[in-house]
């Protein structure tokens, strides 16, 4: 187990395993989300109510999950880092940030752009999209303090702090629509009880939503071997790397 | 089944189309560059060192 533990922290290890994940990793990336939006968009049913507006919820929902899941990742890798002095996970952190910005920032855009014909406006103060801008502005946060610092303890430590304070945010995302009276409606998958969605609907999203899964890992397996380049540029091994005999 | 009675109607998405094709061409655009740029930034990394390290051993030479 420790050994293991060690190996993972490893960034030579990871970074030579995670190399052999990868190009699997894009393809069945690559394949679910195509098949989900090809499927979503021209195969699915549209909604009774809100027609072919509805066909945003295939990037929307799953966009959301990771964002939210992104945040936890990213605030567990911090106190990984910062416990057990793991650099690896520091990276990973890191790495972590700019992605799940982007992914809240597709959530936020997606849900304008469907609340416009669906609610008759593009953005309100409501409190699930609030304590959604406020996740962004977490990412943008510690994005922002990881190249504050010289030293690179510190910017660790500090992110680390940061992102650990901000995971009281998730559970008030994730409650808000029962909390408050708000326009967004209430979870449309829940992990308990089916889902308040036609089978026909329903299947393209599972598709998304595990294509959007693949794609989170992808990309973090990508941005956290390019930290490991940057930071240890100074070692034999990545000297090799530019350099193949 | 397809939903659409021809290809012009799957565009206008009866009415909606500008808000679907923008939160899905906006969106796949975002995630495609998410992960092509790290590529990109790898491959940029990789050939400053290799740079660096011929630079290096030309001085080491002279």
């Amino acid at each position: 187990m420790w050994q293991w533990f060690h190996k993972l922290g490893s960034p030579r290890w990871f970074y030579h395993i995670s190399g052999k994940f990868l190009p699997w990793l894009a393809l069945v990336s690559v394949v679910l989300i195509v098949t989900g939006v090809v499927w979503g968009l021209a195969f699915a049913p549209q909604d009774a109510r809100q027609g072919n507006s509805f066909r945003i919820i295939y990037i929307h929902v799953p966009a959301s999950f990771l964002a939210l899941a992104g945040y936890y990742v990213m605030a567990a890798a911090g106190a990984v880092g910062m416990i057990w002095k793991m650099k690896l996970a520091d990276m990973v952190m890191v790495a972590a940030a700019p992605l799940g910005a982007a992914l809240t920032f597709i959530a936020l855009f997606t849900g304008a752009v469907w609340g416009k014909p669906t609610w008759g406006t593009y953005w309100i103060w409501d409190a699930r999209i609030t304590s959604m801008l406020v996740l962004l502005f977490l990412y943008i946060g510690i994005i922002a303090l990881s190249r504050s610092f010289s030293t690179r303890e510190t910017s660790a430590r500090a992110c680390a702090i940061l992102a650990l304070v901000g995971t009281v945010n998730i559970p008030i995302i994730y409650k808000s629509v029962d909390w408050w009276y708000t326009l967004h409606q209430p979870a449309t998958i829940k992990m308990t009880g089916a889902p308040s969605m036609h089978p026909d609907m329903f299947k393209p999203l599972l598709v998304m939503i595990l294509g959007f899964y693949c794609f989170y890992a992808l990309v973090l397996l990508l941005n956290t071997r390019t930290e490991i380049l940057l930071r240890e540029s100074r070692t034999t091994w990545v000297k090799e790397l530019a350099e193949p005999k | 089944m397809f939903q659409f009675e021809n290809f012009d109607a799957f565009i206008a998405m009866g009415g909606h189309g500008p808000y679907v094709w923008a939160a899905y061409g906006l969106s796949l655009t975002i995630m495609a560059w998410l992960a092509l740029a790290p590529l990109r930034r790898q491959r940029a990394l990789l050939a400053e060192l290799r740079q660096r390290l011929q630079a290096q051993r030309q001085r080491g030479q002279s």
